[in-house]
């Protein structure tokens, strides 16, 4: 096992995890390694039901591995690591405007009479993504992109090291979703944040990711690392670009026909 | 203009059968089996003039007013922080769920006799009628809030540093509030009906039940109606609060 690097924000090392489901144990996880480095955007693919979201939730510390270590900093276990993450569905509060729902994570932690601190850190995250219009709405009043973007806006007020997120544009028209992977790009970019990104769509990880990480099928192994050289922002019609996507695609499909077979 | 029109629609029955009653009662011409509105509206009119020589419709009204809202926030007091409790907790579930399932099917006013043995005939037996008759409804409905309160909201709230019990405070019991709201509603409803019942029993000496059955012990069909009048436009006008209430508070209700 290779030392964490200087420059290495997140590692994961020999991670597994199995659930009981009534009397029959079905192992997600079997032994999932690879780091995150800082101010990286890393995609994280595989077939379906392979262990994606488990390796987030143990990320996030909402569930926990079996064995291997989950490190970060000085930090050596998944309940210290100061991730947030953004799930499929927005999971906004459905009661709290825009405003408050941005701002709920700053009052768990600032206790009283920071109010100010908190409308400052607020009022900016609002002007980042694009809601300044919807301050006072509820989330019932915006559209699915809007929901996604007020979700983001609410993760990245803690400041957390990492952000991890979970399919979180698979329910959005592609016109959406391709404006959220632009804004993805210019929050690396203007405030370093770091990414680990699940999704099922090659073309979404070629256009957004570093690295690409692909998981075998249950249970899951992290072997195949893949590497994006392109410069931003990448064409999606460039010869490269879509080489990457084959290949993608190909590793992928290979994966899910070897469990049809047996 | 809609909404208009159907509240006219909506009173096309009503006057109708105002109408015919009256109609009927002329024909009749017999107080003591149907009194005819010109009999029963003075009585309503007047709410403040004294009653059989004691006390007034209005005060009347007021005393059963008062025993429902006592008996209604006692039994606010211990089944919200319970089913917080329970819905919190799939042990206390466990244990209290049973138990609650088997009391809720008794009507409330089956247990006058046993709640006049204990507390005696007055304010406390009917307290304590009322105490069961608003007290399962708003159980239950916290408890289902509680339930269907969404993992995901929970998850959430657990990755922006929540402990156990900010997840408590800022997710689980905002969320419930909404089913709880609606138990209320049905809890007052029933609050309503068990004093009138309760206070029908020999032994009360006021309220609206009280007054409904003394009248008819004087054959004053006129004071029983213009009672009925006053349970039924106090039961519609707490209804109304209530359901101004839900739709100011939660807008978000069924829409995430
Ligand atoms: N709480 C749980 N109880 C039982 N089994 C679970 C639980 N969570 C996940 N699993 C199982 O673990 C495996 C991996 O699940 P996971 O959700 O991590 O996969 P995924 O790669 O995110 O899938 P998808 O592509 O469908 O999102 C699946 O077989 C799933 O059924
Ligand atoms: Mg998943």
């Amino acid at each position: 096992m290779t030392g964490i690097l200087p420059s290495d924000i997140l590692r994961l090392t020999a991670l597994s995890k199995s659930f009981l489901d009534g009397f029959h144990v079905c192992q997600a996880l079997a032994d999932v390694s690879f780091s995150v480095q800082k101010n990286e955007i890393v995609c994280l693919m595989g077939p379906s039901g392979c262990g994606k979201s488990t390796v987030l939730r143990i990320i996030a510390g909402l569930e926990a591995a079996d064995s291997g270590t989950v490190q970060s900093g000085d930090c050596l276990n998944a309940s210290c690591v100061h991730a947030a993450m953004i799930f499929q569905e927005h999971g906004l509060f459905p009661w709290l405007t825009v405003y408050d729902n941005i701002a709920y994570g700053l009052r768990l932690r600032v206790r009283s009479g920071k109010e100010g601190e908190i409308k400052e850190t607020v009022t900016g995250l609002l002007a980042l993504m694009h809601l300044e219009a919807f301050t006072g709405s509820l989330p019932h009043q915006l559209s699915g992109g809007m929901k996604q973007r007020v979700a983001i806006a609410r993760a990245l007020a803690i400041q957390p090291l990492i952000l991890l997120m979970d399919e979180p544009f698979s329910g959005l028209d592609l016109f959406t979703r391709q404006e959220l992977e632009d804004e993805i790009l210019r929050i690396r970019n203007n405030y370093h944040t770091t990414f680990l990104f699940v999704t099922h769509n090659p073309e979404e990880a070629v256009y957004l990711a570093d690295r690409i990480i692909v998981l075998s099928e249950r249970p899951a192994v992290a072997r195949e690392i893949i590497p994006v050289p392109f410069p931003h922002p990448r064409d999606t019609r460039d010869p490269g670009f879509i080489g990457i996507v084959r290949q993608i695609t190909g590793r992928i499909r290979l994966k899910e026909e070897d469990v049809h077979q047996d | 203009m809609v909404i208009h029109h159907k509240i006219l629609k909506g009173m096309v029955i009503p006057l109708g059968i105002l109408v015919i009653w009256q109609i009927i009662a002329m024909h009749v011409n017999n107080s003591f089996i149907l009194p005819g509105w010109n009999e029963i509206l003075p009585f309503l009119l007047t709410p403040l003039a004294p009653l059989f020589g004691g006390p007034s419709l209005l005060e009347n009204s007021l005393v059963s007013l008062e025993r429902v809202l006592a008996g209604f926030l006692l039994a606010i007091l211990i089944a919200i922080p319970l089913g917080l409790l329970c819905g919190w907790s799939d042990e206390v579930y466990t244990y209290i769920n049973p138990f609650v399932q088997m009391i809720r099917p008794v009507p409330p006013i089956a247990w006058m006799p046993l709640a006049i043995a204990w507390f005696s005939i007055g304010f406390g037996s009917i307290l304590f009628i009322i105490f069961i008759g608003s007290f399962f409804p708003v159980l239950i409905s916290t408890l289902d809030g509680v339930r269907a309160i969404r993992v995901l909201w929970l998850d959430v709230a657990q990755t922006l540093g929540a402990t156990p019990l900010e997840k408590f405070t800022t997710v689980i019991a905002p969320a419930a509030f909404p089913f709880i709201w609606t138990g209320l509603r049905v809890a007052f409803g029933i609050a309503w009906m068990c004093v009138v019942a309760a206070e029908m029993l020999p032994g009360t000496s006021s309220g609206l039940g009280y007054l409904i059955m003394y009248a008819y012990n004087l054959g004053q069909i006129q004071v029983i109606v213009a009672g009925m009048v006053v349970i039924g436009i106090i039961g519609i006008l707490f209804d109304y609060l209530f359901r101004a209430g839900q739709s100011r508070l939660f807008t978000w209700q069924g829409k995430e």
